[in-house]
């Protein structure tokens, strides 16, 4: 008579288990990091603000942190700046072996971690450098590049060259049209890559572990820390990281439904 | 910076340009003289070599041979920001990136030309878009990026200004409406324009002269009533308007006019009208110059060419006027427009009719058109 549903009950169950299952890992780093803990932080002892506020008394959090900021951001603008140079290039001009360059670059991004990572590492080894922060930088400038010359090299593609010809046309020298035209027309192109490239440089453990030496990074840490007991302090970094994330999402979200309304307006 | 930029326009010399692209040669041997204040209009299928022409003057392209002058002055090698030379493109390319006003400013603050805002608002004002300067292009329609990017070259006081087909993403009707503006503005700025288009129309309409070109060749260039009244080759003939054409031997010829024999049918053909007066020739009529005649055949007159009897096959109505295509045996089909005034002739399908023109309408090619050329080999 009646036609019961299982899917009108399954799906929303299912959504639910799914969310769940995704978010957690994330709830449980956020929760816990308001941990009283000891030595471990596994079980619940009481709510502190403790850890927020001393999160640095740790051994090692903060300068582990500190190492990933600085590796973040010098590689991020090595390969974003070389990254947004072979992506114009690959576009704009006509030279041998371009398909084959386009190719190649695309490598290390197929290629899995462990075996670029343990390549390197032999490299680094037989030319006898000392392994530590200099060395993580060239690695990620490496896996990071790639990642941005595909972001980049779409956006350049969008790009209709009839503008540059305008900007010549109108009295532009080549370093002007490329500053005023070229550059902010690519922006957001770039700044996507350069987004990427710190995050996949913040949050790179393989690579890095070949070719750190005894150099600490956020996630070497994590991971050495939890033989032992992951420190609550940890948890405070990664949330704090997580919800910095999520701040700039926002606000990017919200600058851009606002500046569409403001053109639907006028 | 280096170029001086003046109020009038300059006149454009091209001498010997070629033009070759890898695999395939743009612009064969190309001479050109514009003169100042000029409005001149390159004619061509798409194709031809009209915009490569374009890109070459703006300094986008490089010749592979050939000088560029502008006002007497060699700009050959001379970069696009070198030269005192503005285009209208045919995306229009305005900066996404600058509202209205900016994009028209654009030039002047290259050139640090004092009061930049100013000027840019009074060249707005020029194509009566002053209230939509702090708009972002991308908000306004089409016409009005057209006018933007007219405003963004015109306010550079450029010697020259090129037009890339700026009219082609129009509709007809804003079209006609921006022929009569940029005419105007034309008149009113007294700059030498260079318009490129395949509109034949557009290029008549607004043209103090026309060149029409073909292949990386320019086949033939003046003002365009002499270009539409005497052609000089099947090309032009058929690109500018429509033609009827018809092949044969020259048979007799005195000391004005030439006659040539098409199946048996003489027609006869000025000749200070014929660019060719012996051997094979073509010879042709437009359309609205010939009448038809029912009933009988029209008392033949040394001022008349006569060809008929044929019959009406199609009729078409384009409000102006009707077009009557007509078979004539082993002439072949003609097209006659009549205007509609009333009492143009009432025919129908199937009719038999005698087509007429005045001699003095007549006018002869320099080459033959390509079936003609394949028919009489097959005949022979």
């Amino acid at each position: 008579m009646k036609s019961f549903s299982l899917g009108r009950f399954a799906l929303p169950v299912y959504a639910v288990i799914a969310f769940v299952y995704l978010l957690i890992p994330i709830a449980y780093t956020f929760v816990f990091s308001f941990n009283n803990s000891l030595k471990t932080n596994l079980i619940w002892r009481g709510f502190t603000l403790d850890k927020w506020a001393n999160v640095c008394q740790q051994q090692g959090v903060c300068e582990a942190f500190g190492n990933s900021i600085l590796i973040g951001v010098i590689s991020t603008v090595f390969a974003t700046t070389l990254g947004t140079m072979i992506a114009i290039a690959l576009v704009r001009y006509r030279f041998k072996f371009r398909s084959a360059v386009s190719l190649l670059l695309f490598l290390p991004m197929a290629t899995p971690e462990v075996v670029l990572g343990a390549g390197l590492a032999s490299q680094f080894f037989s030319l006898g450098a000392q392994k530590g922060i200099a060395t993580i930088i060239i690695a990620h400038i490496m896996f990071c590049l790639s990642f941005v010359v595909v972001t980049v090299k779409a956006r350049v593609a969008s790009l209709d060259p009839a503008l540059e010809e305008a900007g010549r046309d109108l009295y532009g020298s080549p370093s002007q049209v490329f500053w005023k035209i070229t550059f902010p027309l690519l922006l957001p192109g770039i700044m996507a890559a350069a987004l990427l490239s710190f995050a996949l440089s913040f949050d790179d453990f393989i690579i890095t572990n070949f070719n750190s030496g005894s150099a600490m990074t956020f996630p070497k840490y994590v991971y050495t820390a939890a033989a032992r007991g992951i420190p609550a302090e940890a948890n405070v970094v990664g949330s704090g990281v997580f919800l910095l994330a999520i701040a700039i999402v926002i606000s990017i979200q919200v600058r851009s439904a606002a500046k569409a309304k403001r053109l639907r307006r006028s | 910076m280096a170029t001086e930029f003046v109020a009038r326009g300059a006149d454009l010399e091209l001498v010997g340009i070629r033009k070759e692209f890898p695999g395939f040669t743009a612009i064969e041997n190309l001479d050109l003289k514009i003169p100042a204040g000029e409005f001149f209009a390159l004619l061509g299928p798409s194709g031809c070599g009209k915009t490569t022409t374009l890109r070459l003057v703006a300094g986008l392209e490089q010749p592979t041979a050939g000088r560029i002058l502008i006002g007497g002055k060699d700009v050959t090698d001379m970069k696009p920001h070198q030269r005192p030379v503005n285009t209208v493109f045919q995306s229009y390319a305005l900066f996404p990136h600058m509202n209205v006003l900016e994009n028209v400013a654009f030039g002047l603050r290259q050139r640090k030309i004092e009061e930049p805002l100013a000027k840019a608002q009074d060249a707005l004002k020029l194509v009566e878009l002053e209230h939509l300067a702090l708009r972002r292009p991308q908000q306004l329609s089409g016409g009005q990026q057209q006018r933007v990017a007219l405003a963004r070259a015109l306010v550079n006081r450029p010697s020259l200004l090129l037009l890339d087909e700026p009219l082609g993403a129009l509709d007809l009707k804003l079209r006609r409406q921006m022929q009569i503006e940029l005419k105007a503005i034309q008149m009113e700025v007294g700059l030498t324009f260079l318009h490129v288009t395949h509109d034949q129309e557009e290029a008549m309409d607004m043209a103090d002269t026309v060149a029409v070109m073909n292949k990386g060749r320019i086949e033939q260039m003046g003002a365009p009533e002499k270009l539409y009244d005497r052609p000089k080759t099947v090309f032009v003939s058929k690109f500018l308007g429509q033609s009827n054409l018809f092949v044969g031997e020259v048979t007799e010829q005195n000391a004005t006019s030439l006659s040539i024999n098409v199946s048996g049918s003489k027609l006869t053909v000025p000749k200070e009208r014929a660019e060719r007066h012996e051997g094979r020739i073509a010879l042709g009529v437009r359309p609205e110059k010939a009448n038809f005649h029912e009933d009988e055949a029209p008392a033949s007159s040394a001022g008349l060419n006569i060809i008929g009897p044929g019959e009406i096959i199609d009729i078409r109505f384009t409000g102006v006027s009707n077009q009557y295509l007509i078979d004539i045996p082993n002439l072949g089909q003609v097209t006659v427009f009549a205007q509609n005034i009333g009492k143009s002739p009432v025919t129908e399908l199937g009719a038999k009719v005698w087509v007429s023109w005045k001699v003095e309408h007549s006018f002869g090619l320099s080459d033959l058109p390509i079936d003609s050329v394949t028919e009489s080999i097959a005949v022979l």
